[in-house]
């Protein structure tokens, strides 16, 4: 049966992590997402469902905990928050090369640096834009709510395990820490040995019986063998656009204005999508659920529809280079948002609409274009 | 010793193991890294472990060690072997799972993972190949380059006073509760590699009975990187290596020695 329950954003990620049959988590604390191992060791997991729960060292050796028990073919799950992803990101690398399914839980704060332990969505470029060394994409998701945080969990395997590569849930301080209502699923049953061995025994380093050798690697030391590795990678990357795009619609119908945010920034905004319209300002609010794949075909519709965008981001401004992207110089574009762990509120973000996008109607060339940074 | 005597199975320590694939080694000729490779595949076969047993490589001259052993293996980032082999051994509580790692990979970039996976008496084996310098990247100097030893990045020798003295991995981690065995041996001589090959199967053995962590270091030589030729190496590394990493057992069964 489905269970309703009060609960933050890091507990209901963590506790669907059980329910969904996850065989191994390995972390290591870090605010504002460390609940989601306190909580895991709280519900002794292995007693549970037999999941393994492991403190590692660091975040280093998590994320190579992960691939070895990846490269194994079990579900296994890491998290952590902005300064410590920094620091996966080598094994994130490795795992999307050696094509590895896992899921990595970013529960951003406020940076560069040791920055804040405030929620903020800086990280969109490191998650997007590969961050981690060489040719290769995550599979990003970003839930916006504590259902999303639980609900996404099962998403990611399926993600993971169709296209054998590692995806990223990208949460922030704000949606890991607050406390919602959440349905939360009924328990699944996860696969014993014997079975996981018969479904990925094509690769999977479980032992070698009489079939060849599995081997995990990253590595191809000739280039001709490498190029063909990054052209198989691509390919993945080029199916999840066409196949496993996920965006949310809200009020686009009849807008003159839109917004486009994602994560707890699509919160706010709906927010301020309704003050608008109470205004007379008609706005519609594009929600990317993922952002990579990025929702470049509905925002290029759009575009010819209102008559500008303002990218709403907890950041300095870094989706808004996507949105420019796909709209392609169709219709004014600009950033809002607050940084530094700072929070904006849906009257800061209608007012930016204002005086950014309505204010000023016409596309303006680049030269002329204010600064993205606010 | 008569040829008869060489050929009885217990003399024969150069023959190649089932589990060797035929994939020429790419180690330089006289390199220590192919006895040793064998040698794991050996005891691997003699204990009829095969489909149980998972190989973590490295970075470093043996990245490529799964295209000569005939098991599944991972190749891990530089330096996180021994975490590649937590997250299999937690995994597959059943399974023998063991890194083979060389000094840069084990003792310096990946400290943390080695001490951390020691500490917490992961069952796994870890197999170390000391050769006291960085092989593949061109013979740099590696934490366990000895005093005074020319290398491309030490080119007027090992100032300890500033570059630090080369770290005794084996005996660091002896001293940690999760380590349950602790060797040194060598693979230069047939005597060195059967000795060798004994603490390899008992390292094996070890996991079988869940007796945690199995630390099996090699010293072993680098002819390329020291600049000599296969013989002068061997006996550079007896005269010099060897007093200062003494070979034999430094814990055996959660004893230090």
């Amino acid at each position: 049966m489905a269970e309703l329950k009060l609960m933050k954003g890091n507990e209901a990620l963590a506790e669907a992590a059980i329910r969904v049959g996850v065989d191994a988590y390995f972390g290591y604390p870090i605010t504002p997402q460390s609940e989601v191992i306190e909580y895991l060791m709280t519900q002794r997991p292995e007693e549970r469902t037999g999941m393994v729960v492991l403190q590692a060292e660091s975040e280093v050796a998590a994320i190579n905990m992960v691939y070895g028990a990846a490269s194994t073919g079990k579900r296994v799950m890491t998290s952590s928050s902005s300064p410590g992803i920094s620091l996966k990101l080598e094994g994130i690398s490795y795992l999307a090369g050696a094509e590895l399914p896992a899921v990595i839980v970013n529960v951003v704060r406020a940076g560069p640096g040791l920055g804040t332990i405030q929620p903020a969505q800086g990280d969109y470029f490191q998650s997007v834009k590969g961050g981690g060394h060489g040719d290769y994409k995550l599979y990003v998701l970003a839930p916006a709510s504590v259902q999303e945080m639980s609900d996404f969990v099962e998403d990611a395997y399926a993600i993971a395990y169709k296209y054998r590569a590692p995806v990223l849930i990208l949460s922030d301080g704000l949606i890991g820490q607050m406390m919602e209502k959440v349905v939360l699923k009924d328990q699944k049953e996860r696969l014993s040995d014997e079975e996981l061995i018969k479904k990925y025994d094509d690769w999977a380093t479980t032992g070698k019986t009489d079939r060849p050798r599995n081997v995990i690697t990253s590595l191809n030391l000739q280039p001709d063998k490498m190029e063909l590795r990054v052209r198989k990678l691509s390919k993945k990357y080029e199916q999840m656009e066409k196949e496993d795009l996920r965006y949310e619609k809200i009020n686009c119908d009849d807008a003159d204005y839109l917004f486009v945010a994602y994560g707890s920034s699509a919160r706010i905004a709906q927010k301020a999508v309704q003050l608008g319209r109470e205004k007379g300002i008609k706005i519609g609010l594009l929600r990317p659920i993922t952002l990579f794949p990025f929702p470049k075909p509905p925002l290029f519709e759009l575009a010819d529809q209102v008559k500008g965008i303002l990218s709403v981001e907890l950041s300095a401004g870094q989706m808004v280079e996507d949105v420019r992207l796909a709209v392609e110089h169709k219709v004014p574009v600009e950033h809002f948002g607050r940084s530094g762990g700072m929070i904006h509120t849906p009257e800061e973000i209608l007012e930016a609409l204002e005086e950014k996008i309505i204010k000023n109607g016409s596309i303006r060339h680049h030269k002329t274009r204010e600064s993205s940074i606010l | 010793m008569e040829v008869l005597d060489i050929i009885k199975p217990e003399n024969q320590v150069f023959c190649k193991s089932k589990l060797m694939t035929d994939t020429p080694l790419s180690y330089c000729p006289g390199c220590g890294h192919g006895t040793a490779h064998n040698l794991v595949m050996e005891v691997i076969e003699e204990l009829g472990i095969t489909a149980d047993t998972i190989g973590v490589a490295p970075v470093g001259c043996s990245v490529l060690a799964y295209e000569f052993m005939n098991i599944d293996m991972s190749q891990a980032a530089h330096g996180r072997a021994p975490a590649v082999a937590t997250g299999i051994a937690r995994t597959w509580p059943e399974k023998y799972v063991f890194t083979y790692q060389g000094d840069g990979d084990l003792a310096a970039i990946g400290t943390a993972e080695t001490i951390h996976a020691c500490n917490r008496g992961e069952n796994i084996v870890i197999i170390f190949v000391n050769n006291g310098i960085y092989g593949m990247t061109g013979g740099q100097m590696a934490p366990t380059t000895l005093k005074g030893m020319r290398t491309s990045t030490s080119p007027y020798g090992r100032d300890v006073e500033t570059m630090g003295s080369p770290i005794k991995m084996t005996e660091l981690v002896a001293h940690l509760p999760g380590v349950y065995f602790a060797t040194r041996h060598a693979v230069h001589t047939h005597k060195h590699a059967r000795k060798a090959k004994k603490a390899i199967k008992k390292a094996f053995e070890n996991t079988r009975l869940k007796k945690g962590l199995s630390f099996v270091e090699i010293v072993s030589n680098c002819n390329s990187g020291w600049k000599m030729t296969p013989i002068e190496s061997n006996e550079w590394m007896a005269d010099n290596m060897f007093p200062y990493y003494q070979l034999g057992d430094i814990k055996v069964n959660g004893k230090l020695k």
